[in-house]
């Protein structure tokens, strides 16, 4: 079989029946954590928010499962593999993102919020408009990042089953659907959260293993292990370890790259399925541990994720990588193979489709959530509805969001999912976050201003991206293929020239919340505004743990 | 939730004009947002070095490790810091006088 791969490293590698093996071993297990985890999904405290039961180090794993999405571990390794130093901006803003999360989010929120980022964000201006505003950002942002989700699933297969025909890989996706649809439907918020801390641990032990072995090859010497990444490289080796290969291009792509590097740092307090997890946890206190540990297991992976990158620089090579089907996203599966064989490649390819799973499952219960607790609970029914019904839509929804997952997988296949992510937390960061910090810390903030803000920055993203060579226009100059969505090379109307609409729409909003809050002419209301500010920074009458 | 005829202050509002819960807000927001300034300049230096110093950033400084490198693990560095820095002052500084207010206002206990 080694034989055979040697032969034709394009095609495929590794084993398949190892590959599925293990990742079937992963599924049967936390199948029956699921199940066991379910039998206490009663109220909608439970099927939401785990019961809010789950400890502080507990849930800082899970976030760290839920954050280290596919686009951190393939999409960061093959970005660093092919572009070098331009890649690492990725893990630096994705990580240092945490800190707005930890010091001006996440307790205030865990205090203030019941299930989901609506909650907060309605307090104390109008119920049904804001929610309404804030539950459309969330399901625009869950959209995104199921999109680079998916589309890494896709180049799995392709890479891992040798699947090549579309018909086969659409067959694959939906499997993986499926299986997402069911731990959600029957295991809720708790069975998501065991399922993202078996997870974490899975991939971060994995990646360990393997950042130990690469160090090991090169003495533990960084720089000799650039070394090899850079004569891998070829003529432009040299430059895979200085800033510029892939931004340094013009004076546009380095506003690209302010642009992501604003998006990245902003986003992640934005994030509805990362604000969500902070209700699983007792305590604001234990939100705040949650934070610590998150930002540990986070840290210490991305610093994985730098030797992992040069790694597969240096054993793969950037034309190999390239090359191979599911192309940069295929460059950690091709260096564990490199390193010990069809074992290892199967371990780590199995680990890669359980975070997909783990992931997509996390964005789908907070999209269900959003949208029964806000739209329909809220907004439809006038709050007037109980707690059953609400869980009842949400399951439904779960349904609903499943299928549209799978067939968004099958038509954003191919794009870096790491830059695909991006755009969810470009979204994120000009949709929500500048009305979760208005409403959290501005006295005078009001419901114009959050809806100005709000649909501001989600309108002015959505469009930048619609009209950006993200979905049209852009056209590699050697080859003359299509690197966009739209494959059709003479389809162009990306007048944006901006990858990443950040660096316009994050200002945008935070203005429009400013400017939409001085023109509001809705009276102030201190009784409410007392109550949120005390209740952020005590926990007086914050939503306590479900006893059972 | 029950309709109070015209409350002339909520207990919340008499919290949240005490002496304890101010100071607990503006020791709050003294520390967080200086150290969102610092961590958010910081990570702007790096980003527009990485974009503009290009030969700054290439500077090796021994062997294959650049200058850029040490500025990206740099913010590792700093993240980590940070975030022990705040954990180790909320739980010393702040969350017995948030818990103390808590169980006044859950016990109803409010003047």
């Amino acid at each position: 079989m080694s034989v055979q791969t040697a032969a034709a490293p394009t095609t495929q590698i590794g084993e398949p029946a190892v590959n599925i093996a293990i990742f079937a071993a992963f599924v049967l297990v936390t199948l029956v954590i699921v199940f066991r985890a379910s039998r206490n999904n009663r109220t909608a405290a439970d099927y939401y928010a785990a019961g809010r039961s789950f400890t502080g180090p507990q849930n800082g794993t899970a976030i760290a499962g839920d954050y280290l999405s596919a686009a951190s571990f393939l999409g960061i390794t093959g970005a660093i593999a092919v572009n070098g130093y331009d890649g690492f901006l990725y893990s630096i803003g994705f990580l240092v993102a945490w800190l707005v999360a930890l010091l001006l989010v996440a307790e205030l929120l865990r205090n203030t919020g019941k299930f989901t980022m609506a909650d907060v964000l309605s307090f104390r201006l109008k119920q049904r408009p804001v929610r309404m505003a804030a539950a459309l950002a969330t399901l625009a942002v869950v959209f995104f990042y199921l999109l680079a989700q998916m589309a890494g699933a896709g180049g799995l297969v392709a890479l891992l089953l040798g699947i090549e025909g579309v018909a086969g890989q659409s067959i694959v996706i939906a499997v993986v659907g499926a299986l997402m649809i069911l731990y959600v439907l029957i295991g809720g918020m708790k069975g998501t959260t065991w399922v993202q801390i078996i997870k974490a641990v899975l991939l971060i032990a994995g990646a360990a293993v393997m950042t130990a072995w690469v160090l090991t090859l090169y003495g533990f010497n960084l720089s000799d292990l650039l070394q090899g990444a850079v004569d891998m490289g070829g003529d432009g080796g040299a430059a895979l370890i200085e800033p510029g290969k892939q931004y340094g291009i013009s004076a546009l792509t380095r506003l690209d790259f302010l642009s992501l590097a604003l998006a990245l740092v902003l986003g992640t307090a934005g994030l509805p399925h990362v604000l969500m997890r902070f209700y699983t946890v007792p305590t604001a206190k234990e939100a705040r541990r949650s934070v610590v540990w998150a930002i540990w297991l986070i840290g210490v992976f991305y610093l994985f994720t730098l030797v992992l990158g040069y790694g597969a620089g240096a054993l793969v090579g950037p034309d190999v990588i390239k090359a191979a089907p599911g192309g940069v996203n295929s460059a950690a599966p091709l260096l564990a193979f490199e390193l010990g064989g069809p074992l290892l490649l199967g371990f780590i390819s199995a680990v890669a489709f359980a975070t997909i799973l783990a992931v997509v499952a996390g964005l789908t219960i907070t999209a269900a959530a959003s949208f029964a607790h806000d739209i329909y609970a809220s907004v439809i029914k006038h709050g007037e509805v109980n707690p059953d019904g609400e869980v009842r839509v949400a399951r439904i929804t779960v349904l609903a969001i499943g299928i549209l997952a799978i067939a968004g997988g099958i038509f954003a296949n191919g794009q870096n999912i790491a830059f695909l992510v991006a755009l969810a937390f470009a979204v994120a960061a000009s949709a929500n976050l500048p009305t979760i910090l208005y409403s959290l810390f501005w006295k005078r903030f009001n419901t114009s201003g959050a809806l100005w803000s709000m649909y501001g920055g989600l309108i002015s993203c959505v469009v930048l991206i619609a009209f950006s060579p993200v979905v049209s226009g852009k056209v590699d100059p050697v080859t003359g293929a299509s690197l966009s969505m739209i494959k059709d090379t003479s389809i162009d109307f990306a007048f944006i020239p901006l990858s990443n609409p950040g660096i316009i729409s994050i200002p945008l909003a935070f203005l429009l919340g400013i400017v939409g809050t001085l023109l509001g002419k809705e009276e102030a209301n201190p009784e409410k505004f007392a109550e949120m500010e005390v209740r952020s920074l005590t926990g007086a009458g914050s939503e306590k743990a479900v006893v059972h | 939730m029950s309709e109070v005829i015209d409350p002339p202050e909520t207990d919340y509002q008499r919290v949240q004009r005490s002496q304890e819960f101010q100071d607990l807000r503006s020791r709050f927001r003294r520390f967080v947002f200086p150290m969102t300034g610092l961590f958010f300049a910081w990570y702007l230096i790096y980003v527009l070095l990485a974009a503009y110093a290009h030969d700054f950033m290439s500077t090796r400084v021994t062997g294959n490790i650049t200058v850029g490198l040490l500025f990206g693990l740099g913010q590792f560095v700093s993240t980590f810091a940070i975030t022990m820095i705040y954990a180790a002052w909320a739980n010393r500084r702040q969350d017995a006088v948030a818990d103390k207010l808590r169980r006044h206002i859950e016990l109803g206990e409010v003047r």
